[in-house]
């Protein structure tokens, strides 16, 4: 047996009504119905995202039990999905997100200067939020735009060829 | 079975079977392939690659090294371990592993014996070209047994899948990427599965290492002996590291028909029992109520001069079921020889009325490896997991490969498979037996008949009833009795319809060993009805219950302590005090055992002395001692042929254990093991279940005194170990009573305080109480009647 080819599922709660909103139900059983039955896990990435979005951009630790529940998975293998991947925050986050892809084609192209710009003017390091709340500035890793490099992830938007005067513009239009 | 193929490793023609992995092949042929991930139990996860090899196949390059764990072998495959190639492959990845690997092997308990120490050895380079810092990575509490040192884990995710896939409970994981990749909870908590040690043998570097051993030794000090779990019914091979006379830790020895390669938390820890400070060293007597520690002869002489002079009727031998197949066939032989035919090894069983029919020879009624192939299981009376860890790792094998598993049972089992549990209080398991009985179509015997025409089967009953049929026809169905089986109050009606169903569904009825040597003590003829070579005795004797009900005068205990070890400890302590002469033989020194015992005599424990356990299935394991006893004390048998010898009995002139063995395994030539009974039982019938029932539960850190003396074991918290009285919120509403309230427990006899604390999991009808830890010596039957009587409102600070 291996958890490879095998979903190891854990029931922890056979009636799922009490989990989550109607929406939030109705959207992850949308992603639910794209795998095979006994997969449900499969969804977890998709359930993620559509929790965190309905959290204000971040997850806690018990919206990731409750994903579990909801999958029928082990709540580690929520949390190992949750802690891979860039897009899942697990700590309170501003109102918009600010992701700068830094990985080599954008590296090449400047982002290194985009970085540096946003540290300098609104006071954040990577992973920290502006002291308004406005945005919380992140670092990536490859965004997949790399043919217009540097690239830039704000919110659920792709910016592309961005020099520090255009990315501002773009900060400026934020709430 | 598939055709076998030839593929060359290093030259070597190696025999394969297709698809098998190059690392499994080579391993066979005894050729070295660095690893850290792979592990033969374990699934593949080929994310170490420190198995790189060079190989071509059908005379065509791989374009790269290949790890030897995931890499199939093919027609025509040709490997080299050692090539150039191979070994630039290996060295890099050597190279890679070190960058964050702390090189505190001076202070790390896992140097002398480190996978990655010995392989930086064998295939890395000697200086590194790191000069970057490294990282650090906080360590996890994983509780008493399981010491960490996460910096120094090398992401091989053994322990990770082990959890997954043996243990069944995803609680390690690998969490975050690339270098914040780290091995752990997540949240904190500490592990408590009863298999959870093995991540210790597991873990290729010092990340995982034993709390209890650590810093107290290096292995190239210690010797390895090689000896026999004492414990539950399975008999792990264990190895034995021995520091001058002291075993400093124990570690399982792989035998794919016993233990595989794993072996308990229980088997693992218990050792640190020998080390007390509640050993007994010396012979003791007690003259006016005063012990005094007297020289063996003394001792033994006042034994034999009183054995002697008792009314050989009037005298009762009970043994432990983890004494040794020697201990025991001595024991009876002396009993019968004075003309005592009342020994019994069965501590904790209630019911006996189906004595005259029993089998002879009650084993698991399969080899241990056939477990994870039945197809349909049905438990009855069994917290397996606590019971028998590896043998519920065994079923636990069957569920995942699609058997059904079936619990009848007084609470709900915390299985790490799926399975369909009948929970209930005793008399509805009997019920439910009945009902899945009626769903099969049985009449069953005369004394059965009526109760399973009267029960109605409903669907699950039904569902249960056919797919153990349905396993049955392919021959693997098996029904199991466990040891809350064994405590019922009507245990000969569960065996009859338990042997009802197994008929009826043409599955095989096993028994679950209550103890190590339970199979054994029935070839050694400890038992009232069985003389040695599991015979029927001429003359019946009488059973525990009825030596403790109908008090003797003489007392032999071996190896028990009577208010832990015994199914009704109250009444158990009165037989001794009504005695006029006890004698205990034991390891241990216990209040209960100087208030009982007249002569104490002290033998040797596990480890301390030669002997032979027989596992549940029948299988015979000898072991020589690997520690001398402490102070005075001697191997249990050396005692009883001195014994032999001062009562003038005769052929007691044995040289050494062996030889013993050998005398029983002549009279055991012909012992067949057959779980079919002599007969018709006859359940006594008796009105079970006057209000609420005691459920008494033993739990796996409580089973005999060794465990319960392991300070390490101790601080786990499993599933109801702790002594308290255990209901379903309900029932405890039902008798005015809350969370962390302190109530009277009161049982035939004897009562006792104790806290409530609140389990959905259990019946209603019910209250698990705990036997065999501190706080239940107190009370009466595992399982009977109990009454709650609160005494005071307290803060709530019980848990589930
Ligand atoms: S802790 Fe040990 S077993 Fe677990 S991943 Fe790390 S090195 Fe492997
Ligand atoms: S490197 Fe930035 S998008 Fe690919
Ligand atoms: S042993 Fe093959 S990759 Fe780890």
């Amino acid at each position: 047996m291996s958890f490879r080819n095998l979903p190891l599922a854990e029931i922890q709660e056979p009636d799922k009504s009490n989990l989550f909103t109607p929406e939030i139900r109705e959207s992850i059983e949308a992603s639910i119905a794209k795998y095979p039955p006994e997969w449900r896990q499969s969804a977890v990435m998709p359930a993620l995202s559509i929790v965190q979005d309905a959290n204000g951009g971040w997850l806690t630790r018990e919206l990731m039990n409750e994903v579990a529940a909801y999958l029928d998975m082990p709540a580690m293998s929520v949390y190992e999905v949750a802690t891979f991947y860039g897009m899942y925050d697990l700590e309170p986050q501003g109102r918009h997100k600010v992701c700068v892809c830094n990985s080599i084609s954008c590296l090449l192209n400047g982002s290194e200067a985009l970085i540096e710009h946003i540290e300098h003017k609104y006071q954040v390091k990577p992973g920290e939020t502006t002291r308004d709340g406005r945005f919380t500035f992140k670092e990536v890793e490859c965004l997949g735009a790399c043919r217009h490099a540097p690239a830039v992830l704000l919110d659920k938007v792709y910016h592309e060829n961005l020099s520090p005067e255009s990315l501002d513009k773009l900060i400026d239009d934020l709430e | 079975m598939t055709d076998k193929i030839n593929i060359e490793i290093d030259g070597h023609v190696c025999e394969a079977a297709p698809g098998e992995m190059i690392i499994a092949v080579a391993d066979r042929a005894g050729i070295t392939i660095p690893r850290f991930c792979y592990h033969k139990k374990l699934s593949i996860a080929a994310n170490c690659r420190m198995c790189l090899v060079e190989a071509e196949q059908g005379g065509r390059p791989f374009p790269k090294p290949v790890p030897a764990c995931a890499t199939p072998v093919g027609e025509g495959l040709k490997v080299w371990t050692r090539s150039p190639k191979a070994i630039e492959a290996q060295r890099g990845t050597m190279e890679f592993l070190l960058i964050n690997h702390p090189l505190d092997c001076p202070i790390c308990d896992q140097g002398g014996e480190c996978e990655l120490q010995d392989v930086a050895m064998g295939y890395g380079g000697d200086v590194s070209r790191f000069a970057e810092r490294k990282r650090v990575v906080m360590d996890e509490d994983l509780g008493p047994l399981i010491a960490t040192d996460m910096t120094r884990c090398i992401h091989c995710t053994r322990c990770v899948r082990f959890g997954a896939e043996i243990a069944g409970v995803r609680e390690m994981g690998a969490t975050g990427r690339g270098e914040d990749m780290r091995i752990g909870t997540f949240v904190a908590h500490t592990v408590s599965h009863e298999l959870s040690g093995n991540v210790i043998d597991l873990c290729p570097v010092g990340a995982l290492t034993s709390k209890p051993y650590r810093f107290s030794a290096r292995p190239w000090e210690l010797i390895g002996r090689d000896g026999i779990a004492p414990h539950d019914g399975l008999g792990s091979n264990l190895r034995l590291h021995v520091r001058g006379n002291r075993i400093m830790r124990v570690h399982p020895n792989d035998n794919e028909a016993v233990n595989e390669t794993w072996i308990s938390d229980r088997d693992r820890f218990s050792y640190a029992g020998l080390y007390g400070d509640d050993r007994l060293t010396a012979p003791m007597v007690k003259q006016d109520g005063a012990w005094r520690a007297v020289e063996w002869t003394e001792a033994l002489t006042l034994v034999a001069e009183r054995l002697k002079a008792a009314d050989a009727e009037d005298m009762g031998w009970l043994m432990a079921p983890n004494a040794t197949l020697e201990e025991l066939y001595l024991a009876q032989r002396i009993a019968r020889a004075l003309g005592c035919p009342n020994i019994d090894h069965r501590l904790r069983q209630q019911d006996f009325s189906g004595d005259a029919v029993d089998p002879i020879l009650p084993w698991l009624g399969v080899p241990v490896g056939e477990l994870e192939l039945q197809r349909g299981l049905l438990l009855v009376g069994s917290d397996i997991r606590q019971e028998q860890p590896l043998l519920a790792h065994r079923i636990r094998k069957a569920a995942l490969a699609g058997a059904r598993v079936f619990s009848v049972n007084p609470l709900t089992l915390d299985l790490n498979h799926e399975a369909t549990q009948f929970v209930g209080t005793p008399a509805r398991m009997l019920d439910d037996l009945a009902a899945i009985a009626k769903a099969l179509g049985v009449g069953g015997s005369s004394a059965i008949r009526a109760r399973i025409a009267a029960s109605e089967p409903n669907e699950a009953h039904s569902a249960a009833a056919a797919s153990l049929a349905e396993a049955g026809g392919l021959g693997a169905a098996l029904i199991l009795l466990g040891a809350l089986a064994a405590a019922h109050p009507d245990y000969t009606a569960l065996k009859a319809l338990a042997q009802a169903i197994a008929e009826a569904t043409r599955g095989r009825l096993g028994y679950l060993p209550s103890a190590a040597n339970s199979v054994g003590a029935y070839l050694a003829g400890a038992h009232p009805g069985v003389r040695s070579g599991a015979k029927p005795a001429e003359r019946l004797g009488l059973s525990t219950a009825a030596m403790l009900d109908q008090s003797r005068k003489t007392l032999v205990l071996w190896g028990l302590e009577p208010d832990l070890d015994l199914m009704d400890p109250t009444r158990a302590m009165a037989a001794c005090s009504n005695a006029d002469f006890v004698v205990a033989c034991s390891a241990f020194q216990s209040p209960a055992l100087q208030a009982a015992a007249d002569v104490l005599l002290p033998i040797g424990a596990f480890a301390e002395t030669s002997g032979t356990f027989v596992n549940a299935s029948g299988t015979w394991q000898s072991f020589q001692g690997a520690v001398p006893p402490p102070g005075e004390a001697r191997p249990g048998w050396k005692v009883l042929r001195v014994l032999g010898n001062l009562l003038d009995l005769p052929g007691f002139e044995y040289r050494d254990g062996a030889e013993i063995r050998d005398e029983l395994a002549a009279l055991c030539a012909d012992a067949s093991f057959d779980n079919s009974p002599r007969g018709d039982f006859m359940p006594a019938g008796q009105a079970i279940d006057s209000g609420l029932t005691r459920i008494g539960t033993v739990p796996i850190q409580a089973l005999d005194g060794l465990v319960r003396r392991a300070p390490a074991l101790r601080g786990v918290r499993m599933p109801g170990s702790e002594f308290a009285v255990y209901l379903h919120p309900d029932q405890a509403q039902a008798e005015g009573i809350g969370l962390g309230d302190r109530v009277l427990v009161r049982q035939e006899g004897g009562s006792t305080e104790a806290t409530v604390m609140l389990d959905a999991r259990l019946p209603m009808g019910c209250a698990r109480i705990p036997a065999g830890v501190p706080g239940s010596e107190g009370l009466g039957s595992l399982i009977g009647p109990v009454g709650l009587e609160r005494l005071t409102d307290s803060a709530a600070t019980g848990e589930k």
